[in-house]
């Protein structure tokens, strides 16, 4: 179980993430949202243990979240951080050099399935291909947390759903635990079993979609307006 | 195929509802192997929790089972498919029924324009 307590995090003297607590447990699909500079993430960037909280703590199993916790969780940047004369193959080929638990032929049949070929270079590839070659390198790795920074955002639908319909197929929901942040919270919904708003650095609602839709008769796109339409 | 799933109800329930139309319509027939778990979350774009919730009502009503090691299958019990058959159309009536009286039209009128609709094809 991956848990925060009282987590703030500062940057210069300006509050990012203010008093959050909450924990995830295993075996669940829980999606991370809130506007532009809301702080999601810094949040996962502090779950992944990149990032020192100000104060309170990242627990992971009990124990507090470092760097070297790499090797229990997989973090998929939103930003491309990877070489880009590496050619998809290469990239596999790095990761397996840096994490022990990198199956190269699993990475090699996400590709396959997300049709992307992994003989081309990254800065050949379209912003679209090279969303589906980091969800290969990320689902590549056999870890119990993903936590994925905006895995959706610039590509089209048809990649969405794709990388979407990957998530679903190449992680086994008895073992792993996927986080992501998305703005696109109406086509991510029918993945998701939890949702985290955030705002202001905290988190104003954390609930379960199905409760969501019984209980209020909204979908999660209504449900989040009404916080706002309130704030 | 990704399905568009309407913004009111839980999405378990529109698929329960969908598998339901499919044996009505005879897409699936008596004795049918559904998908996997997770292949029908593939298929259908939506989390293997909430499939795996979608075949736990379905055995709850009796309209499928599932055989150790082999899967689950659409139920080979015709009177239960024509109870369901019923019970979708006394939904469909009830959910019609209301829709007609939050907008004020009489029972009466409305079966004028449905047995004329019904002529004109």
């Amino acid at each position: 179980m991956l848990q925060l307590s009282n987590v703030s995090f500062r940057y210069m003297k300006k509050p990012i993430l203010q008093d959050v607590s909450f924990s995830i447990p295993v075996g669940r699909i829980i999606g991370l949202v809130g506007e532009n500079g809301s702080g999601k993430s810094t949040l996962l960037k502090v779950l992944a243990g990149l990032l020192h909280p100000s104060s309170g703590e990242v627990l992971l199993n009990g124990t507090p979240v470092t760097r070297r916790n790499a090797d229990q969780i997989a973090y998929l940047p939103d930003i491309d951080l990877f070489f880009d004369f590496y050619t998809g193959e290469q990239l596999f080929q790095h990761y397996a050099s840096q994490f022990e638990d990198f199956s190269y032929d699993k990475a090699c049949i996400v590709a396959e399935f997300l049709n992307v070929d992994k003989n081309m270079k990254l800065r050949e590839l379209s912003k679209g291909n090279r969303g589906r070659m980091k969800m290969a390198a990320t689902l590549g790795r056999e870890v119990p947390f993903y936590l994925m920074d905006e895995p959706f955002s610039g590509l089209d639908p048809i990649v969405r759903e794709q990388l979407i319909k990957g998530l679903i197929q190449f992680t086994d929901i008895e073992n792993q635990t996927i986080l992501l942040s998305t703005h696109e919270l109406y086509e991510v919904e029918p993945i998701l079993d939890q949702i985290i708003l955030l705002q202001n650095g905290s988190i104003i609602a954390h609930e379960e979609v199905e409760t969501i839709r019984d209980v209020t008769n909204k979908d999660a796109v209504q449900w989040m307006k009404t916080y706002y339409k309130k704030g | 195929m990704t399905i568009d799933f309407s913004r009111d109800k839980p999405i378990y329930s529109q698929l329960v509802d969908r598998i339901c139309g499919d044996i009505l319509k005879g897409n699936l027939e008596l004795g049918d192997r559904l998908p996997s778990v997770r292949e029908y979350a593939v298929e259908t774009g939506v989390n293997v929790n909430t499939v795996q919730r979608v075949y736990k009502e379905l055995e709850a009503m009796n309209i499928t089972e599932t055989k150790r090691g082999q899967g689950t299958f659409i139920t080979t019990n015709e009177e239960r498919i024509v109870l369901l058959r019923e019970d979708m159309k006394n939904q469909l009536a009830e959910n019609f029924l209301t829709s007609i009286e939050a907008l004020g039209f009489s029972k009466e009128e409305m079966l004028v324009v449905l047995t004329k609709n019904r002529e004109v094809k």
